[in-house]
């Protein structure tokens, strides 16, 4: 229990100073990004990043970093290369070109799984959990808590249990009974149950993509907040929606990829909802079009 | 309880004869070894897989057994124990094959049941000459060992075997296993959905192999159990068994597609068995009607789950 509470506040200053310590040594030049959030190095940064299938270019010199605290939203049409982006990010694609950097040392992700130990979370829409399995089972599925020795170890129930609770409680999340059946869940608490169990095993970075996609409006709502709470938490939320209005409402960052790259990288003071929603669409991609009919 | 509702239905239907310490008796020595073997094909089942050559293993394990004791003169100490090694390398053998090729475990083990059903009585003849091997009990250790798999309690015929000691321990064992270790979370999310637990680290190969082995143990220990308490073994012995296994698991409430079940149901789904398997000729029906009974009582059982389980799960969510 203390554990648990007290675990993301102790890697955050210790993560902090080390991180501080680093950037005296090495500033790293950043064009797109100075003057903005300065003061806090970034949990992940992405140099130069691209990616080639073949003869096609589907991801070119992206730049970016991603902030401890902050929701990055990545927006932009199909095959734009958004999930080509968070992919990598998440090691499931390796990139041909450009660098990661996790905590400002570069690294390479082999599998997700890899990338997972390292703190960089992707939740999918096809959730991991086993339908007729109950809540607590599925939260430690694969990492069950133990206690005792020998043939006598057993999985430690009572602390699997209250472990879970306290995770939801403190995300805001309330599933009822813990023994009830995970298929039994709403979309909305499946996701709530999956974004929990990611923060619980410490997600630094916690990639969504399209959380969003299949809820009703309330359903999103509680998502988005929890989504919300999570940053407020000091994870960095990569946040991947086809919706304007939900970026919007939670997004700290926008970031838009238009055929391969990254066109726009913008705070959301500098966005209204009306110019998020015409970048979202395509933005001078858009104007393109209506010339071309204009012009037909 | 559906076991407690057909004893009272055959004690009613038998004047009371069902009542009786010896019919007991023989209700549960009937039910034991399909008992244990029902229990590990229900964890099995759980985790997503059928084993169809789990029958003719319990012939495998008596024959090997046989031909060791009785032609090759070995200590039936040494016996017992080399069979169980051939045993846990046939289940070895079927979840290496299910886990490496993806195909269906129905397919491999029922490749495994012809294969060893040809092969235990083909061996037999050959070493010993005939398919009923004999005097096992002249091998050295015969005694010691009959004392651990088949003590006598109570006089014939209110006799009750040591094996259902044996039977209670495997289903509290498994019971453990399956609810209260970690091992147990992994047997449920491997059935449950395999993708997602290999997703989060658990090793769904490893636990299924090891439930292939552990099924083909628990033929062996049948199969060994009724070669020393017989003194003689059929080496066609346990074809045809594979199903009884499989309806006991279902009838107690494993989930034939997997994740779902217990330890307790194939153990009272094997005892519903030996209800019916004595107690329809107690009631003075011609006892062909057993398998006519055991395929209705397979439908209804499954049915019955199927329509409670929808119901009981679709109202916890509400």
């Amino acid at each position: 229990m203390s554990e648990t509470t007290d675990t993301p506040g102790m890697s955050d200053t210790s993560d902090a100073n080390e991180l501080n310590a680093q950037s005296d040594e090495a500033p790293a030049p950043r064009a797109e990004e100075s003057g903005a959030e300065s003061s806090e190095p970034p949990v992940l940064e992405v140099r130069g990043l691209g990616r080639r299938f073949g003869s096609v270019l589907a991801l070119e010199d992206v730049n970016v970093s991603l902030h401890a605290g902050e929701v990055t939203c990545v927006v932009g049409d199909n095959g734009a290369g958004k999930s080509v982006f968070i992919k990598m990010l998440c090691g499931l694609i390796a990139p041909s070109s450009g660098e990661i950097l996790l905590d400002g040392d570069p690294t390479e992700f082999s599998s997700p799984r890899q990338a997972r130990s390292q703190g960089i979370v992707a939740v999918y829409q096809d959730l991991a959990l086993a339908p007729l399995m109950s809540l607590w089972r599925n939260f430690f599925m694969g990492a069950e808590p133990v206690k005792g020795w020998g043939i006598f170890q057993r999985f430690d129930v009572a602390f699997a249990k209250q472990a879970m609770q306290a995770e939801l409680e403190k995300l805001g999340v309330d599933l009822g009974d813990p023994d009830r059946a995970a298929h039994t869940l709403s979309g909305g608490e499946r996701q709530g149950l999956a974004i929990a169990r990611a923060l619980y095993y410490g997600a630094r970075v916690l990639i969504l993509d399209e959380p969003t996609s299949a809820l009703g409006v309330r359903q999103s709502g509680a998502v988005l907040r929890l989504i919300r709470r999570a940053a407020q938490q000091g994870t960095a939320v990569v946040l991947v929606t086809p919706k304007p209005q939900h970026a919007f409402w939670v997004g700290d960052r926008f970031l838009v990829f238009q055929r391969g790259r990254l066109v726009e990288d913008r705070k959301s003071e500098t966005l209204t909802l009306e110019s998020l929603s015409y970048l979202m669409a395509g933005g001078t991609e858009v104007e393109e079009l209506e010339t071309a009919i204009a012009t037909a | 309880m559906a076991a407690a509702l057909l004893f009272i239905f055959f004690s009613i239907a038998s004047s009371g004869a069902m009542l009786e310490v010896p019919t007991i008796a023989r209700v549960l020595d009937t039910a034991w070894p399909y008992g244990i073997i029902a229990v590990a094909v229900g964890l099995l089942m759980i985790s997503g897989e059928f084993d169809l050559s789990a029958g003719v293993m319990v012939g495998t394990a008596g024959a090997l057994l046989g031909v060791m004791a009785t032609e090759w003169g070995m200590n039936l100490w040494a016996a017992v124990f080399l069979s169980l090694l051939v045993c846990l390398a046939l289940g070895l053998w079927n979840g290496v094959l299910v886990v490496w090729t993806g195909l269906p475990s129905f397919v491999i083990t029922l490749g495994t049941f012809f294969g060893l059903r040809g092969a235990n009585v083909a061996l037999s003849k050959y070493f010993t000459g005939d398919a009923l091997i004999e005097n096992i009990d002249d091998a050295g250790g015969y005694d010691s060992l009959h004392t651990i798999v088949a003590t006598v309690f109570g006089t014939a015929p209110s006799d009750f075997r040591v094996s259902l000691i044996w039977w209670a321990a495997f289903i509290l064992i498994a019971t453990w296993i399956l609810w209260r270790t970690k091992i147990g979370n992994w047997i449920f999310a491997s059935g449950g959905d395999r993708d997602a637990a290999r997703a989060v680290g658990v090793p769904v190969n490893g636990t299924k192999i090891g439930l292939f082995m552990l099924t083909a143990g628990a033929a062996w220990f049948v199969g060994v159990s009724s070669a020393i308490r017989y003194t003689s073994v059929q080496a066609g012995q346990g074809v045809g068994q594979e199903f009884f296994y499989i309806i006991a698991a279902v009838v107690g409430g494993c989930r034939m597609a997997g994740g779902y079940g217990s330890a307790v149901g194939p153990a009272i789904g094997a005892l519903i068995w030996g209800i019916a398997f004595v107690g329809i000729p107690h009631a003075g029906w011609n006892s062909d009607w057993r398998w006519a009974f055991l395929g209705v009582l397979l439908l209804v059982a499954t049915l019955i789950n199927h329509v409670v389980g929808e119901r009981v799960r679709t109202a916890r969510s509400g």
